[in-house]
């Protein structure tokens, strides 16, 4: 029998890692998500309306293109599931869009969102304008001067971007401060968390509504190469949603490898790194067991990354359990290799890739492609916001 | 024994319980204000282990969280400093804190070093009931050690009475959904306790998160066992010149 690596159990555990580690303050809030999440998914009538956002909207679903000249270069044929093409830019909005839905089927009026880089910010504000909610966005006070276009979108969207200012002022504290909001706010307010983090069941409803990317990948491949499953499937993973989704429908699959690549930062043993599974150990963070990166004394620490998007010093609970367990190969590429990769593909294939997803590009070298091999890279998000970092890059070339 | 329990049956009403962050405003004045607190009429003491990411608490506790971090506090160094408080120290005293940092130090040793130092319970707010009753409980047990869970406005009465059962010692009333050191609206939070009385619930009541004086102490008397302050105080210390005169100046005032 194939053992299920997709969902969790009852309490939202995968494997060892998951559950709903939340104050009481939190419980009436996340229980209420909790009894109606899976009813509302598989409710037609919420998948209609999903599923047409998503074609007419969002323009899904995104291509699947044989990158040639890539695979040329590695003797081997090499696929990009091209999420850069959605609206806003990434897969992002493929959750924003689920959850907004939700949100308005339990009657709630004002959304709130964290946001690292600002990707899942303006997906959340995007789908916000859309419906007309309310919508908060909390970001983390170094992000807001790191970030600056995207604060201009989500502000230019109708969103309110509150500075976190607790902490280390990145991310993670911009997480922490919507917890808190949501805690203040026991009513009328839905949170969209941008990743497959924080209780249950967010990983599994985070992942459930990012598994499109995989399902679209399942038939496009099908009538590509005449079958449905790749050799190997390869994506970033910081909190790790665009993986989840990419990996979801391959899972279970046996033959296919599941690829995650990490953040190395300057080095996994730099002291300045993102690589969680490298260097965290199980631990409780947003809400959920997992990998977490910390102190012997169990204080979190900040991560580094070129990439905010991978600038966290978590992993999603789906992660943790297929790295431990060995169903995923984790793999890490630092800040240097996808600055390089990003540079790579954009003059090989002309598609400048985010920072983020340039790391998944990165560990190409490291794999043994064979010439009957089949390989999909998410191609999770488009440069644009990285446009002053590379800019930079190009000046010191 | 159970300090707990025998504080509550020697004094039912306008029990005072202060909290405060281990290691602030400095890292060796644990003991200092622990003292302090007792001498000027404190029936418990929470005091809390600082973390990097404290979900339930407001910003004056994480700050004072941060800065007692950044003095080198932590659970090793706070068992170091309780080792010998029981020499002084006979109200009772409950630890407040977040379960990534007590799984770290390994949860049955945390509890064992709890138990030897002379702690009567403790506080992990993000640990759900699901949680303790499949693996936790039954090690704070074995140590002796009372268990405090937290309800608020929006917990069904079944859920209440669930945590109920699952404490001893006190249980900890939320007097509104939010995080600590907000301002509430007193009425609503009188309806609140009433209800929660009427249940009759096997364990004393004390009201925390927006407790800050005489008259919001006062305020939740009637329908409950006491009240907790956290913030106020920590806001107090935080810009004392002198802790010990500090305390005794706060404590009187809203004993007072």
């Amino acid at each position: 029998m194939v053992k299920l690596f997709s969902k969790p159990d009852e309490q939202g555990y995968f494997g060892d890692f998951g559950g709903a580690y939340i104050p009481e303050m939190l419980h009436q809030n996340v229980e209420e998500l909790r009894s109606q999440y899976l009813s509302i998914y598989h409710d037609p009538v919420f998948q209609q309306e999903y599923l047409y956002l998503l074609k007419d909207y969002v323009g899904r679903p995104t291509p699947l293109f044989l990158a040639e000249r890539l695979s040329e270069r590695f003797k081997s044929t090499i696929y990009l599931k091209r999420e850069d093409l959605c609206h806003t830019g990434a897969h992002k909005i493929n959750n924003t869009i689920g959850q907004i839905i939700l949100a308005e089927r339990l009657g709630k009026k004002r959304i709130i969102a964290e946001t690292g880089a600002g990707q899942h910010g303006v997906a959340t504000a995007t789908v916000c304008a859309l419906k007309g909610l309310e919508c908060i966005v909390y970001m983390g006070e170094k992000d807001i001067v790191r970030q600056a276009p995207n604060v201009a979108r989500m502000k230019m969207l109708g969103a309110t971007v509150i500075p976190a200012t607790s902490g280390s002022k990145t991310l993670k504290d911009a997480t922490n401060e919507a917890i808190r909001d949501w805690i203040n706010h026991p009513h009328d307010t839905h949170y969209i968390i941008g990743s497959v983090v924080g209780p249950h069941p967010y990983p599994d409803m985070v992942a459930r509504f990012q598994s499109i990317i995989s399902q679209e990948t399942r038939s496009q491949l099908k009538e590509k190469t005449g079958s449905e499953l790749p050799t190997r499937v390869i994506a970033c993973v910081g909190g790790g949603s665009n993986a989840a989704g990419a990996f979801y429908h391959f899972l279970d699959e046996p033959t296919v490898e599941i690829i995650a690549v990490e953040a190395a930062g300057h080095g996994v043993n730099s002291g300045m790194s993102a690589a969680t599974t490298q260097l965290g150990v199980p631990g409780i963070l947003h809400g959920s067991k997992s990998i977490v990166m910390q102190t012997e004394d169990g204080q979190v620490v900040e991560p580094h990354s070129i990439s905010a998007g991978l600038d966290y010093p978590g992993i999603g609970p789906m992660h943790a359990n297929l790295y431990t367990t060995g169903r995923a190969r984790f793999m890490s590429a630092t800040d240097e290799q996808a600055m390089e990769w990003a540079f790579e593909i954009s003059r090989l294939e002309g598609i400048i890739p985010a920072l983020e997803t340039a790391h998944a590009f990165a560990v190409l070298e490291e794999l043994d492609l064979s010439i009957n091999d089949t390989s999909v890279i998410c191609l999770s998000g488009r440069g644009d916001k990285d446009l002053a970092t590379y800019m930079t890059a190009m000046e010191n070339q | 024994m159970r300090r707990i329990k025998e504080l509550f049956e020697k004094k039912n009403k306008r029990v005072l319980n202060v909290y405060f962050t281990a290691g602030f405003p400095n890292l060796e004045d644990t003991s200092i204000l622990m003292e302090a607190l007792q001498e000027n009429g404190v029936d418990l003491i929470e005091l809390g282990m600082p973390y990097s990411d404290p979900l339930a608490d407001g910003p004056v506790i994480q700050e004072s969280s941060l800065v007692a971090l950044q003095n080198g506090m932590t659970i090793k160094k706070l068992f170091e400093q309780l080792e010998s408080m029981r020499e002084k120290i006979q109200v009772p005293v409950v630890l407040m804190g977040y379960m990534n940092t007590v799984m770290q130090y390994g949860f049955e040793k945390f509890c064992a070093d709890a138990s030897h130092v002379g702690i009567d319970g403790l506080i992990l707010p993000d640990l759900p009931p699901f949680e303790f009753e499949k693996l936790y409980g039954a090690i704070v047990a074995k140590y002796n050690l009372d268990f405090v869970f937290l309800v608020t406005p929006e917990t069904s009465e079944e859920r209440v009475r669930k945590l109920d059962n699952l404490s001893s010692g006190f249980l900890y009333a939320v007097s509104s959904s939010s995080t600590t050191g907000k301002d509430k609206k007193f009425n609503d939070i009188t309806a609140y306790l009433e209800r929660l009385q009427s249940y009759q619930l096997k364990n004393p009541i004390l009201v925390g998160f927006g407790i800050r004086d005489k008259v919001t102490f006062d305020s939740v008397q009637t329908h409950s066992n006491g009240a907790i302050i956290g913030s106020a105080f920590i806001q107090a210390l935080s810009t004392s010149k002198n802790i010990k005169q500090t305390t005794a100046d706060f404590i009187q005032g809203v004993l007072n």
